[in-house]
């Protein structure tokens, strides 16, 4: 890649995620917005495109910004790719600034999720007076529970479960300590909806949701937004030494769906595409997974931190249950992962994951992370996966400026 | 008497109840839905075939919270039936760790769902655990 073909991201935020009774999607937004152009130094006459992410309100998300924050006219995408719609928002803006269509792009994504409960579970309706089927299955009645579970922890039990019989090592115990990582994790970050500590009894002994998830190991619903910024490397040579020093490259921008496998109907493949995605990912960068100084990965449940090792190559095949005991993915050990205590603890406004993840990181290359910072931190990884599928990796690297 | 109806149109009733899927005639990929084309190799030629009814449980989970109206606990399970992954609930043993195993051997089974207001009773199915002989 040329240099004139780089995309930084030269300004990022994402707001604290929790509970906001009294703000809505618009101002949540605008808020991570306003800080992000304020930290690449940049205003909304600067942007020459929008994208913008929000999967649980009316939709239009982005014409409601731009009438909070600043109508230009310019060109809005409103995407949605589940739980990737963020890292797909800043991939469209990435996108337009390699297609030359523009020097700076604006990325939001949006979500408010508190007390939403279970996802995608649908909620049983009354039940017909006689038996008629409906639907592509023809079912007579509603599945969720009478063939298989549709809600998201059994969904992703199922998927740790999977690699546990695949490579054996993997029970309750294991998963709950990923979740006790995460928690402990998260006493660092004051931006994280629960900063609790949390021991591997209290996990163990929660109220279970979908064996082998417990409540803790669940990622937490809550509010928030993130937003980031993005320039052309040309554009940012113009700019003052201090935005160049503080700007973070983006050495690959990739999305990817899942390829057709035996069983993706039955059970998602959240494995072969994300594994397709980190390899696509390291060589469009030009690093390997032992240059990564830290990870932010997709733990929407303690069961798929441990799937991701593999996916990601933090590990070698087979080995991400070694992996974990070995330490590594503390904060401590050689490949910290989800340092921000991850969607655990941190949370997981869905359409704003796919930008904290990388604010998370940023925050890490630019040497200002405070007592969480990974030291010396050069090159990070965010990553992650909304189902049906979609999987978003971006491989962010330190400024040499 | 009417006939007895399946919980789904993949389940054929009679005195051996099994799943049917569609195979592509070109790769053999599987499928329970309709596809237009085959998701593996877009041909759009499809058979309808049997799948095994016994099989080995590759995963599960034991949902304890589950959306209003969903009995809990129940167990979901991914079964391999002989190259066929199917997801079903497993039924006839305890839901807990003890009584459903990673590997263990399965088959399907039926149960009645109940009657309607015109006498017509649905057929729901499972899998359930093979007695060790």
């Amino acid at each position: 890649m040329s240099k004139q073909d780089e995309v930084w991201i030269l300004g990022i935020n994402m707001t604290k995620f929790g509970k906001y009774p009294d703000r809505d999607i618009v101002d949540l937004g605008a808020e991570a917005i306003q800080a992000a152009l304020k930290d690449a130094g940049v205003t909304m006459g600067d942007i020459g495109i929008l994208a913008a992410g929000n999967l649980m309100g009316a939709g239009g998300i982005g014409q409601m910004l731009q009438k909070q924050v600043g109508q230009t006219g310019i060109p809005v995408y409103n995407v949605a790719n589940a739980c990737a719609t963020g890292a797909t928002a800043l991939r469209t803006a990435v996108m337009a600034i390699k297609a030359g269509e523009c020097d700076y792009g604006l990325a939001v994504g949006v979500e408010k999720l508190a007390g939403a409960g279970l996802l995608a579970g649908a909620n049983r309706a009354e039940e017909n007076d006689t038996w008629t089927p409906e639907g592509r299955f023809g079912a007579v009645v509603p599945v969720d529970g009478r063939i298989g579970t549709a809600t998201m922890p059994g969904v992703f039990a199922q998927i740790g479960m999977e690699y546990g019989h695949k490579y054996g090592g993997a029970d309750f115990e294991l998963f709950a300590k990923i979740s006790e990582k995460n928690h402990s994790h998260s006493t660092l970050n004051p931006l994280a909806a629960y900063n609790k500590e949390m021991s591997l009894e209290q996990i163990m002994n929660d109220m279970m949701i979908a064996y082998p998830n417990t409540r803790p190991m669940c990622s937490a619903n809550c509010d928030g937004a993130a937003a980031a910024v993005v320039v052309s490397g040309a554009t940012l040579k113009t700019l003052s030494l201090e935005q160049q020093r503080r700007a973070v490259k983006i050495s690959a921008s990739i999305l990817t769906t899942d390829p057709w496998q035996e069983a993706c109907q039955v059970l998602p493949d959240v494995n072969t595409l994300t594994r397709n995605a980190a390899k696509t990912a390291y060589e469009k960068a030009g690093v390997g997974p032992e240059d990564l100084d830290l990870v932010e990965l997709h733990d929407c449940f303690a069961t798929a931190e441990l799937v991701h090792y593999d996916n990601l190559m933090l590990c070698e095949e087979g080995g991400a249950v070694d992996f974990f005991n070995s330490g590594a993915t503390w904060r401590t050990g050689r490949m910290p992962v989800n340092v921000s205590g991850g969607l655990q603890s941190k949370g997981h406004p869905i359409a704003a994951t796919g930008i904290a993840n990388i604010w998370e990181v940023c925050q890490h290359l630019r040497d200002e992370c405070g007592n969480r910072q990974i030291e010396g931190a050069k090159v990070g990884l965010a990553h992650v996966i909304g189902l049906g599928s979609a999987c978003g990796i971006h491989i962010l690297e330190k400024s040499a400026a | 008497m009417s006939e007895p109806i399946p919980i789904v149109n993949y389940l054929v009733l009679g005195e051996a109840p099994h799943l049917v899927s569609y195979e592509c005639t070109n790769c053999k990929a599987r499928f329970f839905g309709r596809r237009n084309a085959c998701a593996s190799c877009f041909g759009s030629e499809f058979n309808q075939v049997e799948v095994a009814t016994t099989g080995e449980l590759r995963s599960f989970t034991i949902v304890a919270f589950a959306a209003p109206g969903v009995e809990v606990p129940f167990v979901s399970g991914i079964i391999d039936c002989d190259g066929t992954s199917v997801n079903a609930n497993i039924i006839n043993t305890k839901p807990d760790p003890e009584h459903v195993v990673l590997g263990m051997k399965v088959q399907l089974a039926t149960y009645s769902m109940g009657a309607d207001a015109d006498g017509v009773e649905a057929i729901g199915f499972g899998f359930e655990p093979i007695e060790a002989a």
